[in-house]
């Protein structure tokens, strides 16, 4: 290592302190790590309050994870070792999350299958799930005619010329007032544009749900080929994204490809940590960033769901709204049915029916005419 | 952006403190850090918080030292570059078409121009602070323009060319955090989080701000009012609720009623929601007799 790259030494904590804080997840760009040490140079440092200080303005880590960050903050100055936050090593029960483009990414062969159906298991149950080729329903016709027109839609920052807009385009009549000589013979109008929403589609797809995950699949096919921007997930003991397989028009290899990308069909339910791999990973989080987010799932958790309620909390301040389908809710106000879902409640914009298919397609058409 | 140590004789935050606090305005150590830092490094000062807790007030307060004019952008969702940058003040271009007649005349001139708040600033960048209010009502389309703005001060006007900042324009950024702010804006600020004052603090503030209040009125009403943030309300009380409610309750009690009913009647200057008052009905007797003893 030639000298002019070499660390001074009074810097190299600071340093560490930036990667130890990105191996646990927080963002920190260079220029923050560059402004911290600045900081503290401005601050005195008279004592390690006056760096921790320089720390907390610089770095900005968000409120609730004030404590991880406080945690890690003693472990590189002070060299203690707080066993909460210092584990850098992914534990064994962590979701990890799998993108189609990471490649070589051979689901691993199934050990047993949960023939139940009905319960939760904890086991990551991996296999690979055919779809037995069903008639298209009208329902998903139906989605893919009726979507251009009814799903949610976001005014954009661009003007478009309009019959009857909102304010006058001042610019082109004084254009055209220019070519005739200052004479305005009509006002042009101006309108903003409308533009789809982005849709980030969850899929769960545990045992619990295994009845309804095939026509989940066709619905979320149906739904990628309808419009342009849309990003869809699987939710198991893993985080698979399957976007891209569903773009294929044809619905029989879409569906193939998907099933062979998603290695944890019917396993066990641990949506919290799914939900929490997912906004764990900058990438994927920006997909839900004012996009109507549709959770495909019963909300059945094991055990506790702190983690799932501080999961969807997250998810509904990224997101725009929160529309929540489960196969448990029926009628057309449904209610809360397990303690899971009512700790969601308040994030959810609207618990819906998901039991079949043409159910999904309805609500899905009709959240942004309810939303209004 | 060279490191400035001081700026208008203020080198620490400490002296930050005071200087705010002769700006009648009582800042805690994390947030006068953070301002003294922004003003040094030439950053921008992000201010996140629940609402009332004075992150508009303190960027007043931060102009004020400064001695500089306060240009606010109050944010809503649609707020577009008419409202945030310039815009050509076409009736007045058209006129000057109609009266040139068959003479030249410049309709791209600064007379026509109408500056809104960022060109404001940029344009005189050591005369104005900007506060850019309530960041995350805007939608994230704006947001982005924004970051563009902040990381080079810069505007391009098509007819004009581009405007540049002589040097970096004092930024306040304020959000009440309903919605995540991108990772990108946050790491171009310096970064402060407002809670609630503590009680000796508020209690400070009240007595700075309200009129006639007395030392144990503050204490009472920053008590209670703490009481009431400890529950699950739709709109906690904020520090001007608390101002409020100690000047109501005084006026009141100089009138006659005696402190626990004065405190019961100006209930609505603290709680300004019907749900939030029917759900507390139940128990606010038995809490302010207990803070009035």
């Amino acid at each position: 290592m030639s000298p002019s790259t070499e660390l001074p030494r009074a810097v190299k904590p600071f340093v560490d302190f930036s990667s130890v804080l990105r191996e646990n997840r927080f963002a920190v760009a260079p220029e923050q790590t560059s402004a911290f040490i600045a900081a503290t140079g401005l601050l005195g440092p008279k004592s390690m309050r006056d760096i921790y200080m320089a720390a907390l303005t610089t770095l900005g880590p968000e409120p609730e994870r004030r404590e991880e960050f406080d945690a890690l903050f003693r472990l590189v100055f002070h060299g203690q070792s707080v066993a909460a936050a210092a584990d850098g090593e992914p534990d064994e029960d962590e979701v990890r999350a799998y993108d189609e483009r990471d490649g070589a990414m051979e689901p691993p062969e199934a050990e047993e299958t949960n023939e139940s159906g009905g319960d939760a298991t904890g086991d990551e149950i991996l296999s690979i799930r055919s779809f037995t080729g069903l008639g298209e329903s009208d329902a998903l016709r139906r989605l893919s005619r009726e979507a251009n027109g009814r799903l949610p839609r976001r005014a954009s920052r661009r003007l478009g010329a309009s019959r009857s807009g909102s304010r006058h385009d001042l610019r082109r009549a004084l254009r055209d007032a220019v070519k005739r000589d200052g004479e305005v013979l009509q006002l042009p109008e101006l309108k903003r544009r409308l533009r789809q929403r982005r849709i980030l589609l969850l899929i769960d797809v545990s045992g619990s749900m295994k009845a309804q995950t095939e026509g989940h699949m066709r619905f979320a096919h149906a739904l990628v080929q309808a419009c342009d921007r849309i990003e869809v997930f699987t939710l198991g003991t893993r985080l698979t994204r399957v976007t891209r397989a569903l773009r294929n028009r044809n619905r029989d290899q879409a569906l193939a490809t998907a099933s062979y990308l998603v290695a944890d069909w019917d396993g066990g339910t641990r949506l919290g940590d799914a939900l929490g791999a997912f906004l764990n990973v900058p990438r994927f989080a920006g997909f839900s960033r004012s996009a109507l987010t549709v959770v495909l799932s019963d909300g059945l958790e094991r055990g506790d769901h702190r983690a799932m309620s501080e999961a969807v909390e997250r998810l509904s301040r990224l997101s725009w709204k929160i529309l929540w389908l489960s196969p448990l809710a029926s009628g057309t106000n449904p209610v809360p049915e397990t303690a899971a879902m009512l700790a969601v409640m308040p994030y959810v914009a609207r618990l819906g029916d998901g039991g079949s298919v043409a159910r999904l397609c309805s609500e899905v058409l009709d959240f942004s005419r309810r939303a209004a | 952006m060279p490191i400035q140590r001081s700026i208008v004789g203020i080198d620490s935050p400490g002296a930050l403190t005071q200087a705010l606090s002769a700006a009648q305005y009582i800042a805690g150590d994390e947030l006068a850090t953070a301002a003294y830092l922004a003003l040094a490094l030439g950053k921008p000062l992000l201010l996140e918080g629940a609402p009332g807790v004075g992150k508009t007030e303190a960027a007043k307060a931060i102009s004020a030292i400064l001695g500089r004019q306060l240009v606010r952008l109050q944010c809503y969702e649609g707020i577009d570059s008419a409202a945030a940058l310039y815009e050509w003040n076409y009736p007045r271009q058209m006129l000057a078409i109609r009266q040139a007649g068959e003479n030249y005349v410049n309709i791209y001139g600064d007379e026509f121009l109408m500056s809104r708040p960022m060109l404001e600033a940029l344009r005189d960048p050591g005369g104005t602070v900007l506060l850019i209010d309530e960041i995350d009502r805007a939608d994230h389309e704006f947001e982005a323009f924004l970051l563009e703005f902040l990381s080079d001060f810069s505007i391009s006007i098509p007819e004009r060319g581009t405007m540049r900042a002589t040097e970096h324009p004092v930024v306040v950024l304020t959000s009440n955090r309903t919605r995540e702010l991108h990772e990108a804006l946050r790491r171009r600020c310096v970064y402060c989080w407002i809670g609630y004052p503590d009680p000796e603090r508020e209690a400070q503030i009240v007595m700075m701000r309200a009129s006639a209040v007395a030392r144990d009125t503050a204490t009472r009403v920053v008590a209670a009012v703490n009481r009431l943030r400890a529950e699950p309300l739709a709109k906690p009380p904020g520090v001007a609720e608390t101002v409020e409610w100690a000047e109501a309750a005084t006026l009141l009690h100089e009138q006659g009623a005696t402190w626990p009913v004065a405190f019961r009647r100006a209930i609505g200057v603290a709680l300004k929601d019907q749900d939030d008052i029917a759900f507390m009905s139940g128990q606010i007797d038995a809490m302010l007799e207990e803070v009035a003893a």
